[in-house]
């Protein structure tokens, strides 16, 4: 293993009493916590009150933090549940399940030949993303997510996490996160390319047989 | 309604089920070398990677700009309180287990 990460270093420092390494892990995992539970929330109070209860847990327990190698899975763990006491109906919409089949490419049918209807957007400039409408449809798509998904792919794509530690705080196995991780993605990448994607030319009748 | 008409080949759909960890390179290697030479040779399946990457990009570069308000300094005092307390009750604890 290389270097221990800032985190890492912080907690064992925390926990070998040395007080000036304090105000640095609040900063380090306050601005995280909060970022990551207005992700999940959807709401900006209570991403503020989810991360300050967090903090207090943390320290509160932080006695019980046996490896500080995990430090962040512990304090994600931490924070989720402080997510989930909090839920609203609207953002915590009852479990559903993504299936595989929902994404898979679409075809349609021109001339005889089956056609995926896939539009290649994947060469879209940055800066057309970063601005805009194409931005609220990323957070809408993330936001719509069923939560075991959405936590997934937070703790994962956002704030990178491992596959072992995504697992650790959301207490599945990996062969889970990678699964609900996956589905994520289809759903997401279904979303940017239904706004993206030119619309058809026209509605041909079905000519299946 | 007729899968086997209307979707993708079988294939790509076997493919389908594993292109993220193809993508965060979680597979085995020889399951690795079989995505990619599938890959290589199907159109459909190329945008579809190239735009489930970009997807997941985008997703990594969300813009977070939201920052939380400054810690009031209350807050900080009973964060730094249970802090203390912690480390004394660890402190005062027996050795050992
Ligand atoms: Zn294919």
């Amino acid at each position: 293993m290389v270097s221990a990460s800032l985190e890492v270093e912080l907690a064992r420092d925390l926990l070998a009493g040395k007080e000036e390494a304090f105000d640095r892990f609040v900063e380090t995992f306050r601005t995280k916590i909060f970022q990551y539970s207005y992700l999940m929330c959807g709401h900006r109070e209570d991403a503020e009150e989810v991360s300050q209860e967090t903090l207090l847990r943390v320290f509160e327990s932080f006695g019980q933090l046996r490896e500080p190698e995990r430090v962040k899975s512990w304090v994600f763990r931490i924070a989720r549940n402080a997510c989930l006491m909090k839920r609203r109906k609207s953002v915590f919409a009852p479990a559903q399940e993504l299936s595989l089949e929902q994404f898979l490419p679409r075809a349609d049918h021109e001339g005889g030949e089956i056609r995926l209807q896939i539009a290649d957007w994947s060469a879209l400039p940055d800066t057309q993303v970063l601005r805009g409408e194409l931005r609220q449809v990323l957070n809408q798509a993330i936001a719509e997510l069923p939560e075991i998904y959405r936590s997934v792919m937070l703790l994962r794509d956002v704030e990178e996490l491992t596959t072992d530690e995504t697992a650790e705080v959301l207490e599945v196995s990996t062969e889970v996160v990678k699964t609900r991780l996956h589905r994520a993605r289809l759903a997401v990448r279904q979303k940017l390319d239904d706004y993206l994607r030119p619309a058809p030319r026209e509605e041909a009748p079905a000519a299946r047989k | 309604m007729h899968p086997e008409s209307s979707n993708p080949s079988k294939e790509c759909q076997e493919m389908f089920a594993l292109l993220s960890q193809y993508l965060d390179e979680e597979l085995p290697p020889e399951t690795c070398e079989q995505i990619r030479s599938h890959i290589s040779g199907c159109a459909p399946c190329v945008e579809f990677v190239n735009s489930l990457k970009r997807s997941i990009e985008l997703v990594r570069n969300i813009e977070r700009e939201e920052q939380p308000a400054p810690l009031p300094a209350a807050i900080r005092e009973e964060l730094k309180a249970a802090y203390k307390k912690m480390l004394s009750v660890r402190r005062g604890a027996p050795a050992g287990c």
